[in-house]
């Protein structure tokens, strides 16, 4: 799409859908505002720029550490599996699926595995794939995208679930949170007791160790990736850290930055399938390094930096156009300022023009980064390359004539006054005191048309500063 | 909150005796203020004056070259900063009655590949001016009013603004600051998304004027008049008995 889609008015005008983000996002801000309050975590903006600083430095030798992971997990009895693209990660899954006869797959939640389609992809060859994460598995009812990074049906309410339930699986309509979790949780013990492969994301991938780590609450990740004989873990590469040593640093800010929580409820180390004097765990374990693009954000020294990204949520939950919008009004999976800035990465800046611009830059997504992406200086710098890129393409000439012009006006300042005072002579006139409210048909044009179509406008001072100070 | 007032060396009798300029600052009061609020203008001119400093407007200024900047134009973002800094050359001091601007010019003139060393540490948003070198907590003013602060987005995160302004508004007389739930959230306008997407714009001021509501406050204070223009404007479209008014205004009430 090359325009913000006309949906986002809908979101605007639903007062219950607002409301419903307004209150979860801001449950979220407050809860990793007392999580990260002196009196609660000692020097977390130094943890922040620790942090970053890791993240930068795992990011520029990723090559090195990639081949360290790998090396280590191979030395635990796993496989390291490079896929180039979302064919890839599919030909790799089904391909094993079909050598062990494998049909019932069960997934905890992974955003990099929504970024491919995974489960489509699986359900086009007749592999059943189920979401386990409570959120991800309504949504996956609903047949939904993620509204949340963090909280993917965060949208939803308990009597949209309810009618949910009832339909899809036949259940006695239940209002009570707690009693649909129990429902959920029949269903889904079965699936795990079923099924034949586990499939779950990675919040880190440590390169020294080979570990994998999955933080969560629920336990279905625990149980994805314990229960069925085959564990695949699919990360994206910017997942690794160096170090185990560096493992407290980034569990500290992600929980907290995420929910508020000092610790999520499980972590789990996932190294390698079961050892032989163990008792749970898959016979076979595989991680799959998923490139998707991602080295091609690499090449740019300063945007690269959108791979640091640990996707706590913490920027959706305090940005207030994400507020506004929700999670479905965005181009792609990854919504709210991350996604903004890694959206046109991935798919190129001309494939929504749009979605730089759709922030105010009020920079609170920066504020609250646990890695310190500096998300609006990103913004800006794409901003600027959607322009450029209009202009190979010989879009955007009004525009960009109107900043041409504004530029050279603003080099003459005389004529800047002249423009000025014909400006204010043209404007209409309110009574004395009051603001436009209707512009004359001429005027309602662009800009103003689209000022005036939610709030009253100034008029022009009748004499402006310059005069006021020289009469002065 | 709220520091003692600034004593003088004349003995108490506070900023108005004194004879000689404590210095001169060049003031930019940015084309939005130029043209449609000039009041704002004045008012901080004479809140300087008032706290001891000799006032200079250089006349051929314009703009910041930050609605380019923002938009994606950097090349015509330069240009304009380049008018900026013949126009300042020079300048001791340069004093902005905006948070947005004086940032633009402090920190993003560097990323259009400017030399701002020239103006470095000397160009300062107003309040900031008052509180960190003209070291002034209380100018004296008085305005009978409960009133909320909001703190605008680039003085707040950009330039670190959150104590300053606070202080000189508790220490007006007959003031009453009550502070708002939502008081660090932003007004919506951000330069050319407030026309690029009204709606966003529209909702997220309209969500700020409800925590404004909230405090029963009857005076919205800003250091931004462009944050003002966004939320008079969805204030006055709902009928709302609300005032703005600038940190300068309020400071320059006797």
């Amino acid at each position: 799409m090359s325009t913000a889609p006309e949906k986002i008015k809908d979101t605007i005008a639903n007062a219950d859908l607002q409301k419903a983000i307004y209150t979860a996002t801001g449950r979220l801000m407050s809860h990793r505002a007392a999580s990260i309050a002196p009196d609660a975590l000692d020097g977390y903006q130094e943890l922040r720029t620790a942090a970053h600083e890791i993240k930068r430095h795992a990011i520029e030798n990723l090559d090195y550490y990639l081949e360290q992971f790998e090396r280590n997990v191979a030395s635990h009895g796993g496989k390291a599996v490079f896929c180039a693209d979302a064919n890839d990660v599919a030909d790799f899954v089904l391909d094993l699926a079909k050598k062990r006869g494998a049909h019932l797959i069960v997934k905890s939640k992974s955003m990099t595995t929504e970024e491919i389609d995974l489960n489509e992809r699986l359900e086009h060859h007749n592999l059943e794939s189920v979401e386990t994460d409570l959120g991800e598995y309504i949504l996956q009812l609903a047949h939904q995208r993620p509204y949340h990074i963090v909280a993917p049906a965060l949208h939803m309410t308990r009597y949209e679930v309810a009618d949910l339930f009832t339909e899809r699986l036949g259940t006695e309509r239940e209002v009570v949170i707690e009693k649909q979790t129990k429902i959920a949780r029949s269903v889904l013990r079965e699936k795990f007791l079923a099924a034949d492969i586990g499939i779950s994301g990675a919040n880190f991938l440590v390169a020294d160790s080979g570990a994998v780590v999955v933080v969560e609450n629920e336990g279905n990740a625990r149980l994805t990736t314990s229960a069925p004989k085959i564990h695949i873990a699919i990360a994206g590469i910017e997942k690794l850290i160096p170090r185990a040593q560096d493992l407290p640093l980034f569990l500290k800010l992600l929980g907290r930055s995420a929910t508020g929580q000092a610790m999520t409820v499980y972590t789990s180390f996932l190294a390698g399938p079961r050892r032989e004097d163990e008792i749970d765990g898959p016979d076979e374990f595989y991680v799959v390094l998923l490139d998707n693009g991602r080295t091609k954000l690499l090449a740019d020294p300063m945007k690269r930096e959108s791979l640091f990204c640990i996707r706590c949520g913490a920027c959706l939950n305090h940005c207030p156009v994400y507020r506004k919008i929700g999670g479905h009004n965005y181009p792609w999976i990854y919504s709210g300022p991350i996604g903004k800035i890694i959206t046109p990465q991935f798919h190129g800046v001309m494939h929504d023009p749009w979605l730089p611009f759709a922030s105010s830059l009020c920079g609170a997504c920066a504020e609250v980064c646990p890695v310190k992406i500096d998300i609006p200086k990103l913004l800006l710098q794409l901003r600027t390359e959607v322009v450029e890129a209009k202009s190979q393409e010989g879009q955007g000439g009004s525009e960009r004539r109107g900043f041409r012009m504004y530029a050279w006006l603003m080099r003459h300042p005389k004529l800047f006054r002249i423009f000025g005072k014909i400006g204010a002579k043209f404007s209409p006139h309110p009574r004395e005191g009051a603001w436009i409210r209707r512009l004359p048909r001429f005027m309602r044009v662009g800009p103003l048309r689209n000022w005036i179509a939610q709030r009253d406008l100034p008029p022009p001072a009748k004499k402006s500063f310059h005069d006021l100070w020289r009469k002065r | 909150m709220g520091g003692a007032p600034v004593r003088h060396p004349d003995g108490g009798r506070g900023i108005e005796s004194n004879f000689m300029p404590k210095g001169r600052v060049s003031i930019f009061v940015t084309c939005i203020v130029d043209q449609v609020f000039p009041k704002v203008g004045l008012a901080m001119a004479e809140v300087l004056e008032h706290a001891g400093y000799e006032v200079d407007f250089p006349r051929a200024q314009t703009c910041c070259g930050q609605p380019a900047f923002n938009s994606g134009y950097r090349d015509e973002a330069r240009q304009v900063a380049r008018h900026f800094l013949d126009v300042f050359q020079g300048a001791e001091y340069i004093v902005v009655p905006s948070g947005s601007c004086a940032a633009m010019i402090s920190h993003h003139f560097a990323d259009l590949g400017l030399s701002t060393q020239n103006i470095e540490g000397r160009t300062l948003e107003f309040s900031e001016f008052l509180t960190n070198v003209a070291k002034v907590d209380d100018v004296g003013a008085r305005y009978n009013a409960t009133v909320t602060y909001h703190d605008s987005c680039h003085a707040l995160r950009e330039l670190k603004i959150k104590d300053g302004p606070r202080r000189l508004l508790a220490n007006v007389k007959g003031l009453t600051l009550r502070e708002m739930d939502a008081a660090e959230e932003c007004c919506g306008f951000g330069g050319t998304f407030s026309v690029k997407f009204p709606e966003i714009s529209g909702a997220m001021a309209r969500t700020k004027i409800d925590s404004i509501l909230k405090t029963e406050a009857t005076t919205v204070v800003s250091i931004d008049s462009s944050c003002l223009m966004q939320l008079e404007g969805a204030i006055r479209r709902a009928g709302l008995p609300i005032r703005t008014m600038h940190l300068a205004e309020i400071l320059a009430s006797r």
